[in-house]
């Protein structure tokens, strides 16, 4: 189940990125940041949250035991 | 002679690092391969991320948004720093994971075993080394074309240049020439990868990542403080005719190119460098840190680089004859901030962005050729821990003098600069084979040849087109096809192949499905 959730949000995530294509604010945030760089820079901080919620509730544990056998 | 001596020291603090990393060697193949894999999460992060940003993230993105404007962060950096991480935790972890269970070194083990066919690494190695070679060879032409600008002026005497037609000097009169920047670079990466092994390369990484990441910061502060700060540069863009279309994306990227640019991210998953660093994790949980703030370190570096090259749109102007816009921060950087020490430091970066990626590549090529050609030739009974080491030198040795021999062959070759995208391209097509291998029980070998023949096939007929054809009058200088990236025709001939004929075709082995999946 928690895979499923990673790769549904990670999807959502692609297709919101993919979704700024269309906007073409040409306004600077705080007087120097261009909008559209601002959006990406946003979103950059919102992938570094999402696997940082991963690594918290959805790592592969499993993985780790499994490389350790012999 | 202030930002000579800063380069000349930066790349003895290189050398000394070297020494050190050589100095904790365990004599051991498994040390000098996968640095006896004990790395730590901090280790792990800055040498996966040097490794994978190379000169580009500061001199090509600079250039890059000089000419399409702010839409190229989220076409190569945003999407990276989204894919990359998912390529670290879905596939790298698992690669990991096989890799201590069962002491694979390098990509072709591991491929063999999965496939249960020994000549499978004979077909994948030569394509893998063919991709990395060309690699190695943007970044060694870039640091000897770097060099020579940054050093010009400086020894008139014994590098003098031909007067201009017009009476000036020449630009790059005292600079020293590529041939030599170019070889001191590659005699410093060998020095530390020779002795130290992927450790040196490792701790080198390290090193070279935090340069690279506060000289560009460094860069940005000085530039935007002598552009009369950050409102006033920005404010110039907004002013400026020529550059005000580089505040949007709008008319200057296509919509299916920024989709099918998030394609190309997915190459991390083939790099044979990045498969060797993964494998020198101490635990699964050093990957936490790299998987987390792989898009953050992107954006430090980006950002920054996206808003010079914006700004200099406005200040420098369209690109006057025989200037392109890879010399963009360079210029920026001596028009604006005439202080040795910032430009010395500045060389530094970009020479640092360059040989965290160098170090790697040579290192794994040194590695392939000794596990996958000779112990699989003689098997590896036959050797010493001692002999494995020497010979993967003697290999890496090599592969730093034909790469250095190539980089002089080529060095005004107009096409070599082209041939990044398409060595990325060639990987990320070679994804869906990896991907399937770690998650799909029933991928076949059939399915595995058929996806990889297919995909050389497509690559050759693109790159043909792309590079080697006369184009007609009028095309784009980047093939695109239907609005898209090669890279999507790649991967899903690659993809749709090896599913195809692994539906159809014997299933592995009860006993390999056990040792993958039990």
């Amino acid at each position: 189940k928690k895979s499923a959730v990673v790769v549904i949000l990670f999807f959502v995530l692609a297709a919101l990125h993919q979704d700024t294509w269309n906007w073409n604010n040409k306004d600077l945030w705080l007087g120097f940041m261009p909008a559209g760089l601002g959006y990406h820079l946003i979103f950059s901080v919102v992938a570094a949250l999402f696997w940082f919620l991963v690594s918290k509730f959805a790592w592969p544990h499993k993985t780790e035991e499994w490389a350790e056998q012999e | 002679m202030t930002t000579f001596f800063i380069l000349v020291g930066y790349l003895l603090l290189l050398v000394g690092l070297g020494l050190l990393s050589s100095r904790f060697f365990k004599g051991t193949s498994a040390d000098f391969f996968v640095v006896s894999r004990s790395v730590g999460s901090f280790l792990l992060l800055m040498s996966i991320f040097g490794t994978t940003m190379t000169g580009f993230a500061l001199v090509g993105s600079t250039g890059k948004a000089f000419s399409s404007g702010i839409g190229v962060y989220g076409l190569m950096a945003s999407w990276s720093g989204l894919i990359h991480s998912a390529v670290f935790f879905a596939v790298g972890i698992k690669l990991w994971a096989v890799g201590k269970r069962y002491g694979y070194v390098t990509q072709c083990e591991y491929f063999r075993d999965r496939f249960e066919s020994p000549k499978l690494g004979y077909l994948l190695f030569p394509i893998l080394v063919l991709l990395v070679i060309p690699y190695l060879l943007v970044g060694v032409i870039a640091a000897g074309k770097f060099i020579q600008p940054t050093t010009a002026g400086l020894f008139p005497e014994a590098f003098p240049m031909p007067t201009l037609p017009n009476g000036n000097p020449h630009p790059l009169n005292g600079g020293v020439p590529p041939a030599i920047g170019s070889g001191v670079i590659c005699l410093i990466v060998l020095f530390y990868v020779f002795f130290g092994g992927l450790r040196g390369a490792v701790w080198a990484n390290t090193f070279q990542t935090i340069v690279f990441m506060v000289t560009g910061l460094i860069a940005f502060i000085m530039i935007s403080k002598n552009l009369g700060g950050l409102k006033e540069a920005s404010e110039a863009v907004a002013n400026s005719e020529f550059a005000q279309n580089r505040l949007a994306r709008e008319g200057l990227i296509g919509k299916l190119e920024f989709l099918s640019y998030c394609f190309v991210p997915l190459s991390v998953g083939m790099f044979p460098h990045l498969f060797q660093h993964w494998l020198t994790a101490k635990s699964a949980k050093n990957f936490k840190l790299t998987v987390v703030a792989h898009p953050l370190f992107i954006m430090v570096v980006w950002v920054p680089c996206i808003l010079i090259g914006i700004w200099a749109a406005a200040y420098l102007g369209p690109l006057g004859p025989g200037q392109t816009p890879n010399s963009v921060l360079g210029r920026m950087v001596g028009q604006l901030v005439h202080s040795p020490v910032l430009s010395g430091l500045v060389g530094a970066g970009v020479l640092a962005a360059i040989m965290s990626s160098l170090d790697s590549q040579f290192m794994c090529l040194g590695t392939m050729f000794t596990n996958d050609i000779v112990m699989k030739k003689f098997g590896a009974g036959r050797f010493t821990d001692t002999q494995k080491i020497w010979i993967a030198r003697g290999f890496i040795m090599a592969v730093v003098a034909i790469t250095y021999g190539l980089s002089i062959y080529l060095k005004d070759s107009a096409h070599v600069f082209d041939l990044g995208v398409w060595c990325f391209s060639g990987f990320a097509a070679l994804f869906p084979l990896v991907f399937a291998a770690v998650y799909w029980k029933g991928v076949t070998k059939a399915g595995a040849y058929t996806s990889i023949i297919a995909t050389v096939v497509v690559w050759c007929i693109l790159f043909y087109n792309d590079i080697i054809a006369e184009k007609p009058e009028g095309m784009e200088d980047e093939l695109l096809i239907g609005g898209m990236m090669p890279v999507t025709i790649m991967i899903a001939v690659s993809a749709v192949t090896l599913v195809g004929v692994s539906l159809f075709t014997k299933k592995p082995s009860q006993e390999t499905i056990q040792k993958f999946f039990a």
